[in-house]
Parts: structure tokens; C-alpha cells; sequence
């Protein structure tokens, strides 16, 4: 009886490695903070080409963590993410390897990558301002600076403080102004709040829609998500969009990108799969699919960007208010943003 | 003859031995979580207790105890009232309402949530109708409270928590003898006097544990208070480990949290302690002694239907009209992956639990000694961990195991073994199993104790080994028991959140972290169909829990 039930454990056992086992076969691992639907198309396209298939975890949040913990043996070729900071804390935590590829450096210019090689940008985006169509005239608000302006007390939303977007902004802010005029700017954004932050960038536009307030900070690509989904349609048409900071520095962008891991066990074809999302083909599908600004040059803007026209683009180089992440942090925290 | 009685004595010490030994290994793998935050609270790699105590932690403990206090008081007020009234008192519908008002108990809090929040926003069907009738232009024009805060919270945890309370008070409540009522009413004590001098004090051990239940599950909530913007402590330790990065930080808040989970338990314990002294009054299944008659009937009958109106009525009507129209959409090859895996998981998580459980309650029986009895006690604590917490305890210590044996793999046998615990389902099916395990013990133990050790005795002197006995003998009439406790179990996995969403394997989704994902993309009509089938499924224990309680009152 011992015997068997000794038996039986094992297979289970066994069961559970078979489970875990990643096969062999032309495949490619990415852990994604980028979420599905904004991927999926250049996923599928890439499949379709190489016929290398491409195993994603999504995950908002915990993608690293997760790296981290699994150390040597993760099964983790790639992580993509949505912004600049992640793609640095990676880094920072020795999760990432160095990958030389002429085929990046020739199509990415300089901006947009590591110099270490370590990450690669693959779209920009810019953190916009939108205000009510009804509620807000023209030319009301015209930098990031404004919000803390008290005269739109009450009528400002945002996500989180602690979300790395908003992260980055504040980094910005602190890249711009110092620590103590920031602080002091996010404060009074703070004390502007209609509500509690809460909610992801969509939200913040619904709520423009509903009336709960009349200014809120999105990315820019979400206006195009919103007109492509029936029920949000109403919610884009209520904002006009502001391009801040055009008089001085520029508009804050950030970039998402994709770093190749410490271990990644199938180092050639994910770095087939960065080369291809650097591609003429891939970086179509995120303009066009999704809006997003795309790094290499020369690729058709989306109708509804370039509808928007042209605009100046915050110019100076990431690290420049990446490396005030930590700070902003801190400081999301010591002025209770989220409370 | 003296020679078998020793053979018999060392077949028992060697029996001992391996049970000893094997409890102690799994008792030990299941507070391994627990003992893991502890660590990595004392040792952080960068230390930012000061940051948190000096900002954000006095905001998370603050939020934390209005959210438990609020809760309490209105799972109290439901859960008291109603079962009051269902065990004393004879109204219309009284049948109905005696298992009805258990309804909500299969809802997850965050999918009442998302339905709420649907209902109730500025956008939402109510505020929109208003401002028709009106003639309001905008928000501003009138006061309208917002569901997504902390009162939106409370509403939600109390209306799918009150069941918890309403079970333990309702069956303490039938169990008080008729004829103290009678005598008090005939002293000249009226209902009320009643209800407060002698029914709310002779129930308040079962009241305390039903609220002890309920306020855990407030401690363990993720969806509704991540929804509503509500900086709980569970929150914060999601905050702090996957938004800043840093996992010494939350497993210092995990801490924190559990010394409020421990105070909980400790309420439970004292619940317990004192149950004894009531349960003498033995005077199941009597008629209801307080007969309602004129607008006290109808108020009796309002204050039964709101609550399973609000708590699982509304919800499933919101959801439920949303599957319909997006049927289509949702219905397809994703939606059936995720349902699979949220069975299969769950089913898995459901029948180890019951096993160990099955295990462990065998081993007290077979060698009743405190240690061992104290070790199964303390199996039971994972119920108390949420499962943010228990994730982390689980993925750190995991994946060091699985990193240390892939080194010495690799150096003596030049070969690398991967991640066999964390690479898997294995870590979520074991996070499952630690935080449910009490659950399905609850089942074995109520189950197994009604057989009488004579027929152990009877079996083990006709040449059974200890095995055989449990597996010819005991399991045939344990079978109720058991298929309780899976099917528990197997609901409590699918509406799991937390845990899931953390240690959850490549291309991997179950319903509740796809329902999560598209909630939280503000995508509440995609996430319906879900929703639906997770409440569908929940509902199952609800009935059979009906059952055994309808059963043991007319026994």
C-alpha cells in the first residue's frame, strides 16, 4: 500500500515536470507589460513569418520581480514593457544582457537605445493633457506646469502617482525644476484632484465624459483605443487633446521597448524577434494599430496622428529625468498623492 | 503471543515515527510562506521602513481599520438581524429567505464590484435616469455619492460577507431554547428586551467567529479595493513589492498585516472557546416563537429580501444582461481556455487540500498527541494569510529551492533541472492548497469524527494496518464529508485573485484573472460572461451547504 501511494506521488511528480518543461522547438518567451491587445497583432504577423511561436506572460505588474526570483532559469527570452523605467530597473538589476545587432543600431537612432545595448526602444509616446470639449476653452492650459494652477481646483483626474507613467512625469518635473519646486508642483496638482486617483488612463477620460473633472493626463495612443471601441467612442469625442510645453521644453515621451534577459535560453530568435519589431513591417503595425509613434523613421503616421500634426517633442535625452525615478517615487509618496 | 505484542508495538512506534515525520515535513512546507515574509521583512535588501513609516504606512494601517470596522458593523447589522429573524420569528417566506439569504456567499466581492460600479457611476443607468427626471445638465448640478471610495468598499464587502455572520448567528440562534423566550416574555420583557438581554448574548461566540471569517476575507481582498482605489495594507504590499520594486518593504506591511490577521484569529479562538457553553441548550428545529403580524411582517420580509436583492440579485441582472448582449464577443476560444484552467487548477488545488487535510486529520486520530495536534492547528493558518502575502512567501523561498537544486544539478550531473516548483502551476495549486486547507479539514474532521473509534479498534484487531482501515473503512462513510470539502475548496480556487494574478505560468489565464484584466481596462462588459460562470460555479456549495443545514435541523 506504502508502495503504491510512494508510486502514485511520483507520477504526480512527474506530471507536474512534464507541465513545466518549456519545449524545445523554435520558440520564443517574453514576459510582457505591455498588454495583449496591443501586441498581439505584431506577435501574430511575426509567427506567420518565421514560424518561430512566441509564448507571452502578461502581467501589469510583478514581471521583473518575477525575473528576478527565478534567476538563471527562467525561461525568459524577452520582456517587453511600456515604458523607460522598467526597461532601466531591469537593467539595473542585472537582468538583462547586451545584444549587438547591426540591424538594431542601423534602424533605432540613438535616442531611443541604450548605448550599452542592453535595452531597445520600439515606440514613443506622448504624455498628453486632455480637457472637456465643453467645459475648457481653448488655450486654458498649455503646460504640465499649469496644473497645479489653483484655478482648476477640483477639476483634475489622474492614474496613480506611483504609475510608472506618472512616475516618469514627475521625474521629469524634478529632471526640470529641482526636487523642491516639483514637490511643490505636486502638491498642488494634488490639491487640484477632483478625486482620488484612481483608474487607468481610459478612466481618466471617461470621467472627463461623465463631468466628475474637466483635465486629466493620458498617453496619447489611448484616444485612438477609445474611438476603436464602441462603447468609449463618446468618452474620446468629449476631450480635446493639448500638446504641453510647446513654447518651451516640449511634450514628455516616453518609450516602450524590450530588453533581452540575463539567460534568455533562446537567445537567437528573440533576437530575431527584436530585429523584427525594429522591422518596416512591425513598426507599421504599432503605428497604425495602435497610434503609437513608431522610432524608425520614415514609417506612415496613423490618420489619427496625423490629424494631430505636428508638435514639439520633449528632445532631451531619457536618462535625463530617468534617473529621478527614485525621487519621484519617494515623492508620490511624501505628498500622499494617492490618499 | 508476547512476541506479536511486540511486533505490534514496533510496527506502532515505526508508524508513529512516519507519521511524526511526514506531518511535521508538511506542516512545515505549508507556514514555509509565512516564515519567508518574516525574513524577508528583517532582512530587506534596501530598507524602506523608515519611508514607509514616516508616509504612506499610517494611511495604510488607517484605511485598513475604517475598512474593518465599517465592514464589521454591516455584516453585523445584516447578518445579526437576518438571522434573527429567520431563526425566531415566523413571516411570509420565512422557508425561502432561511437559505436564500446565503446567495450572496457565492459572489466574488470584486465581481459585485465591477457590477456596482456599472450601476452607479456618473455614466451608470441610475445617475443617467436621474438626471433625465431632473432635468440635471451635469454632475455638478447634484450630490450623488461615488462608489468607487471607501464607502462603495463597505457596501460591496458587507453585501457578500453579511452570509458569513447570518450562518454562525442563525443556527446559535435555533439552538436557544424556546422556553427562556417564554419565560422572559412572561416576566414582561419585550421582544426587543429580548433579542438584546438574552439571544444577542448567548450568540456572541458564533457571531464573534462568523465576523472573524468575514473580516478576514476583508484583509484579503485585492479586486474590490485595487477597483476603488482604497489603500489597504493589501494593497500597499502590491504597491510596494511590484510598483516600487521592493520586496523587503512588503513583506514588512505583510507583517503588519498579519498582526491584524492574528488578532482576528485570536477573536476566532476565544469564539470557539466559549461555544461550548451554549450549545448545552440543546433544542433544535422548534417553531418560531415570535409570530409577525401587520407592518412588522412586511418589515421583516423588506429587511431578508434586501439584502439578497442587492447582494446578488442586482449584480447577476447587471452581468448577466452585459453576457447576453456580448455574448458573441466573449464567447470564444480564450473564454474556453480560461474556464479550463480555472477548472482544472482549481479541481487539482481542491483534491490535494483534501487529501493533505485527509492526512493529517487521520494522523491526530491515529496518534492524538498534542504536538501533532498542534501542528494540524497550525496548518490551518494559511487561511489567514491573503493571498498577496502568501504569494510572495511563496515565489522567494520557491524559487531559491528550485535555483539551489538546478546548481547542484548542473555541477554534478552537467545538467540543469529548470524551475520545477515556480516554472509551473505547481506554486499556484500550492498557494491554493495552504490558503484552503482549514476549509476542507473543517469537512474531514466534522466527518470523521462521527465515526466511533470502536470501528478503528474493531478493524485494526481483525489484522487491518492503519491504511486499510482508512481506505476500506473509514473513506466509504466519509464520503459526504469529503466531497464537501473538494467542492469548497474547488469554489474558493476559482474566485481566487491575488495569488493567481502573482505566480500564474506563461500564456496562462483563468477566469478570474482574465474578468480582472478586463475590469481593470474599464472593459466591464467583456469581463461579464466570466464573472457569471465564476458566481455559476459558487453557487453549488451555497446549495449543498443549504442541504446540511436543513438536514441537521430536521435530524
Amino acid at each position: 500500500m506504502t508502495k503504491l501511494n510512494t508510486k502514485r506521488i511520483f507520477s504526480v511528480v512527474l506530471l507536474f515536470w512534464g507541465i513545466t518543461s518549456v519545449a524545445q522547438a523554435a520558440e520564443v518567451n517574453v514576459y510582457s507589460y505591455r498588454q495583449p491587445f496591443l501586441i498581439e497583432p505584431v506577435l501574430e504577423a511575426f509567427t506567420n513569418s518565421t514560424e518561430i511561436k512566441v509564448n507571452v506572460v502578461y502581467a501589469k505588474k510583478g514581471l521583473i520581480q518575477r525575473l528576478e526570483s527565478e534567476g538563471a532559469n527562467s525561461p525568459a527570452d524577452i520582456m517587453l514593457t511600456p515604458d523607460i523605467g522598467l526597461l532601466l530597473d531591469a537593467k539595473e538589476k542585472g537582468l538583462t544582457q547586451s545584444m549587438s545587432s547591426s540591424v538594431l543600431e542601423k534602424r533605432i537612432p540613438a535616442q531611443f537605445r541604450d548605448p550599452e545595448q542592453h535595452w531597445y526602444g520600439l515606440t514613443s509616446r506622448a504624455r498628453i493633457i486632455v480637457v472637456s470639449k465643453d467645459r475648457v476653452a481653448d488655450g486654458a492650459i498649455s503646460n504640465y506646469e499649469d496644473l497645479a494652477d489653483p484655478k482648476w481646483k477640483g477639476k483634475i483626474c489622474t492614474r496613480s502617482g506611483k504609475h510608472p507613467y506618472m512616475v516618469l512625469l514627475i521625474a521629469s518635473m524634478i529632471a526640470t525644476h529641482g526636487k523642491e519646486q516639483a514637490a511643490e508642483w505636486l502638491t498642488g496638482v494634488k490639491e487640484n484632484l477632483a478625486r482620488k486617483p484612481q483608474g487607468n488612463d481610459r478612466a481618466q477620460v471617461k470621467a472627463i465624459k461623465e463631468g466628475v473633472c474637466d483635465v486629466a493626463v493620458i498617453n496619447h495612443y489611448y484616444m485612438a483605443k477609445m474611438l476603436a471601441n464602441e462603447e468609449q467612442i463618446p468618452w474620446a469625442k468629449a476631450v480635446n487633446v493639448v500638446f504641453p510645453n510647446q513654447d518651451n521644453r516640449g511634450t514628455h515621451m516616453n518609450v516602450s521597448g524590450v530588453v533581452l534577459t540575463t539567460n534568455a535560453p533562446n537567445k537567437d530568435a528573440a533576437i530575431q524577434f527584436i530585429e523584427y519589431m525594429a522591422s518596416d513591417d512591425a513598426q507599421q503595425i504599432y503605428a497604425q494599430t495602435n497610434s503609437e509613434f513608431p522610432v524608425v523613421s520614415g514609417i506612415a503616421l496613423s490618420p489619427l496622428l496625423e490629424s494631430w500634426g505636428p508638435f514639439k517633442k520633449d528632445a532631451r535625452p531619457l536618462s535625463a529625468s530617468s534617473n529621478f525615478r527614485k525621487q519621484a517615487i519617494i515623492l508620490a509618496d511624501e505628498t500622499l498623492y494617492d490618499f | 503471543m508476547a512476541v506479536s505484542a511486540i511486533t505490534t508495538s514496533l510496527q506502532w512506534n515505526a508508524l508513529r515515527n512516519g507519521t511524526f515525520l511526514t506531518a511535521s515535513v508538511l506542516v512545515a512546507l505549508i507556514v514555509l510562506p509565512i516564515l519567508s515574509i518574516f525574513f524577508l521583512a528583517l532582512n530587506p535588501v534596501e530598507n524602506i521602513w523608515p519611508h514607509l513609516y514616516n508616509t504612506v504606512l499610517p494611511y495604510y494601517i488607517e484605511e485598513t481599520l475604517t475598512l474593518l470596522f465599517l465592514v464589521a458593523c454591516g455584516t453585523l447589522l445584516l447578518g445579526v438581524s437576518t438571522a434573527w429573524l429567520v431563526a425566531t420569528c415566523r413571516f411570509p417566506g420565512r422557508a425561502i429567505f432561511q437559505w436564500i439569504l446565503l446567495l450572496p456567499l457565492a459572489m466574488p466581492a470584486y465581481v459585485v464590484a465591477y457590477a456596482y460600479t456599472d450601476l452607479l457611476e456618473a455614466s451608470g443607468p441610475v445617475q443617467q435616469i436621474m438626471r433625465q427626471v431632473f432635468g440635471w445638465q451635469s454632475v455638478h448640478d447634484y450630490y450623488f455619492p461615488e462608489i468607487r471610495s471607501m464607502g462603495g468598499a463597505v457596501l460591496v464587502l458587507t453585501l457578500v460577507l453579511y452570509p458569513y455572520v447570518y450562518m454562525l448567528a442563525r443556527s446559535a440562534f435555533s439552538e436557544q431554547s424556546n422556553r427562556m423566550f417564554e419565560c422572559s416574555r412572561i416576566l414582561g420583557k419585550s421582544t426587543l428586551e429580548v433579542f438584546f438581554t438574552i439571544s444577542i448574548p448567548m450568540a456572541r461566540p458564533a457571531i464573534a467567529i462568523g465576523l472573524a471569517f468575514a473580516l478576514m476575507e476583508t484583509l484579503n481582498d485585492f479586486g474590490t479595493v485595487d477597483y476603488f482605489a482604497v489603500h489597504t495594507l493589501t494593497a500597499g504590499i502590491v504597491d510596494v513589492w511590484l510598483g516600487m520594486g521592493n520586496i523587503g518593504g512588503a513583506a514588512q506591511i505583510a507583517s503588519v498585516l498579519l498582526l491584524f490577521v492574528a488578532t482576528l484569529l485570536f477573536i476566532e479562538r476565544f469564539g470557539r472557546k466559549d461555544r461550548k457553553y451554549y450549545e448545552t441548550n440543546n433544542g433544535l428545529n422548534q417553531p418560531p416563537v415570535f409570530i409577525l403580524k401587520g407592518w412588522r411582517k412586511y418589515a421583516a420580509v423588506t429587511a431578508c429580501l434586501l439584502p439578497v436583492l442587492l447582494g446578488f440579485v442586482v449584480p447577476i441582472a447587471i452581468l448577466g444582461d452585459y453576457s447576453i448582449r456580448y455574448f458573441d464577443v466573449t464567447w470564444n476560444a480564450d473564454f474556453k481556455v480560461h474556464a479550463f484552467n480555472s477548472l482544472a487548477l482549481s479541481l487539482t488545488a481542491a483534491i490535494a487540500a483534501t487529501a493533505l487535510a485527509l492526512f493529517l486529520a487521520y494522523s491526530v486520530r491515529l496518534v492524538p498527541t498534542k504536538f501533532l495536534q498542534a501542528l494540524s492547528w497550525t496548518s490551518g493558518l494559511g487561511y489567514a494569510v491573503p493571498g498577496a502575502v502568501l504569494a510572495i512567501g511563496i515565489i522567494v523561498p520557491f524559487a531559491w529551492i528550485d535555483n539551489s537544486v538546478d546548481a547542484i544539478a548542473r555541477s554534478y550531473f552537467n545538467t540543469s533541472t529548470g524551475l520545477l516548483l515556480t516554472g509551473g502551476i505547481f506554486a499556484i495549486i500550492f498557494a491554493y492548497t495552504v490558503r484552503f486547507l482549514t476549509i476542507s479539514r473543517g469537512a474531514i474532521d466534522s466527518s470523521l469524527s462521527k465515526i466511533s473509534p470502536s470501528m478503528d479498534m474493531a478493524a485494526r484487531s481483525l489484522g487491518n494496518s492503519a491504511t486499510r482501515t482508512l481506505v476500506k473503512f473509514h473513506l466509504p462513510l466519509m464520503k459526504k464529508g469529503l466531497a464537501t470539502g473538494i467542492i469548497v475548496v474547488f469554489v474558493d480556487c476559482m474566485k481566487e485573485l491575488p495569488a493567481t494574478l502573482i505566480l500564474r505560468p506563461f500564456n496562462f489565464d483563468t477566469l478570474a484573472t482574465s474578468v480582472y484584466e478586463f475590469a481593470s481596462d474599464e472593459l466591464i462588459e467583456m469581463a461579464a460572461l466570466g464573472s457569471l460562470m465564476i458566481v455559476a460555479v459558487g453557487l453549488i456549495p451555497v446549495l449543498l451547504l443549504n442541504r446540511t443545514v436543513s438536514s441537521s435541523n430536521s435530524s
